[in-house]
């Protein structure tokens, strides 16, 4: 079947591999950016300034310029510097969307854990809780439920933002459907892409809905 | 004695809070503590409670030394000892401060469990005779969002006495309520009085602090102006800042 000159069955078969690269990145980048993000959120709560200022630092730094132009770092800054590639361009992909995106969760995650009022850590230590267990068992759980909202939000964001992807060449959806449509002078694929976008992101939104909904069961 | 706190100091950067307290509580006493807001009842509790570390001064608790000064340091005891004295104290805070992701029972049973170490059954036993005392067995399964004020602080007071403190002490228990809620948590108090309960109650309720405190201690400006039975204090006082207190109190 054709759609404005466009075959439609091999554009869709590619797309739905390039779809595999998509959640590939996504969950790679979720796999190492949320833990890495919290980490980056309870080191801008220490209170030595040796941990907390470089990691502020970091965070400007990933947070204030281009994810476009990381992409093109990771991808070729080893390059110029030891004259040859030390990784793959998919692994430079993932270290610049991971390192990226944890900037961004730090940020969500150190709001979470600030909003915990001071009295459930009173309340906790008056109890005999260790610094320990008062985090994992009465701070934390209510972290998360805070930061499910924005953590979606920043997901759906990922999911759009793989499309940047294409700048160092991975064959990604978007990257696709500009081949594509170049080739045959149509909007139509970059149409298709869109569909793709929307439908992955559907799942995401559905997906933090029902885990929003788990949390209901308790108010702050 | 259970609790003994001499010439204690706090102070925030340069804002002295607590001048020179000296203070002793004996086992099953009833202590209120009264005063003006900014005198430093609170701190004074919270000093007491680990909650904030004194600048001078010496505390002991259960006859265990928790802080002393030597050569003008406050020297606070290890964390061992530390630990054991908080497990001899309870605290109820003003605003409850219930865990709400936990269940009314769960608030109850799991420093029991994970402190305490006891085992499961039995922690449940103890909160649940303990919700029972409280009039709030059917919320077991409730969480804290869905109680009144005077049930959460129920609660809250069943937390604390799950593991078994020696002395309890009260923040300002009812100031957070509406005031038809208050009678409820004073009835509480009332009844862990006559069970001997060794409690230190920093209280606006001046009717209730008269009627239940073996001892009042009217604090102003960071020190002990006065210190007697209720009786002394309310009623006979010479003192001129107690009587303009309490003067101003019953205009309100």
């Amino acid at each position: 079947m054709k759609v404005d000159n466009v075959p439609i069955e091999p554009l869709i078969t590619e797309m739905l591999k390039a779809t595999g690269t998509v959640v590939e990145i996504f969950f790679l980048t979720i796999l190492i950016a949320i833990p890495l993000g919290f980490l980056v959120a309870l080191g801008r709560r220490s209170r030595f300034k040796i941990i907390s200022v470089p990691i502020r630092i970091y965070q400007l730094v990933f947070r204030g310029t281009p994810l476009m132009l990381q992409l093109f770092f990771f991808m070729y800054g080893p390059y110029y510097i030891f004259e040859f590639n030390i990784y793959e361009r998919f692994t430079a992909c993932i270290m610049a969307f991971s390192i990226n995106y944890a900037a961004y969760f730090g940020e969500i995650f150190r709001g979470g854990i600030a909003s915990i009022p001071k009295g459930q850590y009173e309340a906790a230590k008056v109890l005999g809780y260790t610094k320990l267990q008062t985090f994992m068992r009465i701070i934390l759980p209510q972290v998360v439920k805070n930061v499910i909202p924005a953590t979606g939000n920043e997901l759906m964001t990922l999911v759009k933002d793989t499309s940047l992807a294409q700048v160092i060449s991975v064959s990604e959806i978007f990257n696709i459907a500009t081949k594509t449509g170049s080739r045959h002078f149509s909007t139509v694929p970059l149409i298709v892409a869109a569909v793709f976008y929307l439908i992955m992101n559907s799942g995401v939104e559905v997906s933090f809905k029902l885990i929003e909904k788990k949390f209901e069961y308790y108010k702050n | 004695m259970l609790l003994r706190a001499d010439n204690l100091q706090k102070h925030f950067d340069d804002t002295i809070v607590l001048k020179d307290i000296t203070l002793q509580v004996n086992e099953g006493e009833v202590v209120a503590i009264i005063g003006p807001s900014g005198s430093g009842k609170s701190t004074l509790l919270r000093c007491l409670t680990q909650l904030e570390k004194i600048n001078s001064g010496r505390i002991e608790v259960c006859g265990k030394r928790m802080a002393e000064t030597l050569d003008a340091k406050v020297h606070y005891a290890d964390s061992k000892t530390l630990h054991q004295i908080i497990l001899d104290v309870g605290l109820v805070f003003q605003n409850f401060n219930l865990f709400p992701h936990y269940s009314i029972l769960k608030n109850i049973v799991d420093a029991q469990i994970n402190v305490l170490g006891k085992d499961k059954k039995e922690a449940k036993e103890r909160a649940m005779s303990l919700l029972a005392k409280m009039n709030l067995k059917e919320k077991a399964n409730a969480y804290p969002s869905e109680l009144s004020g005077g049930q959460q602080q129920r609660v809250a007071i069943a937390r604390a006495l799950a593991l078994n403190p020696r002395i309890l002490f009260f923040d300002e228990p009812t100031s957070a309520l509406d005031p038809e809620l208050t009678g409820e948590i004073l009835k509480v108090i009332r009844s862990l009085a006559e069970e001997k309960m060794t409690m230190v109650i920093v209280t606006h309720e001046m009717a209730f602090a008269r009627d239940v405190a073996d001892r009042v201690i009217f604090m102003d400006g960071g020190v002990i102006v006065e210190e007697g039975t209720p009786q002394e204090v309310f009623s006979n006082t010479v003192n001129q800042r107690t009587k303009d207190f309490l003067q101003r109190f019953s205009q309100n």
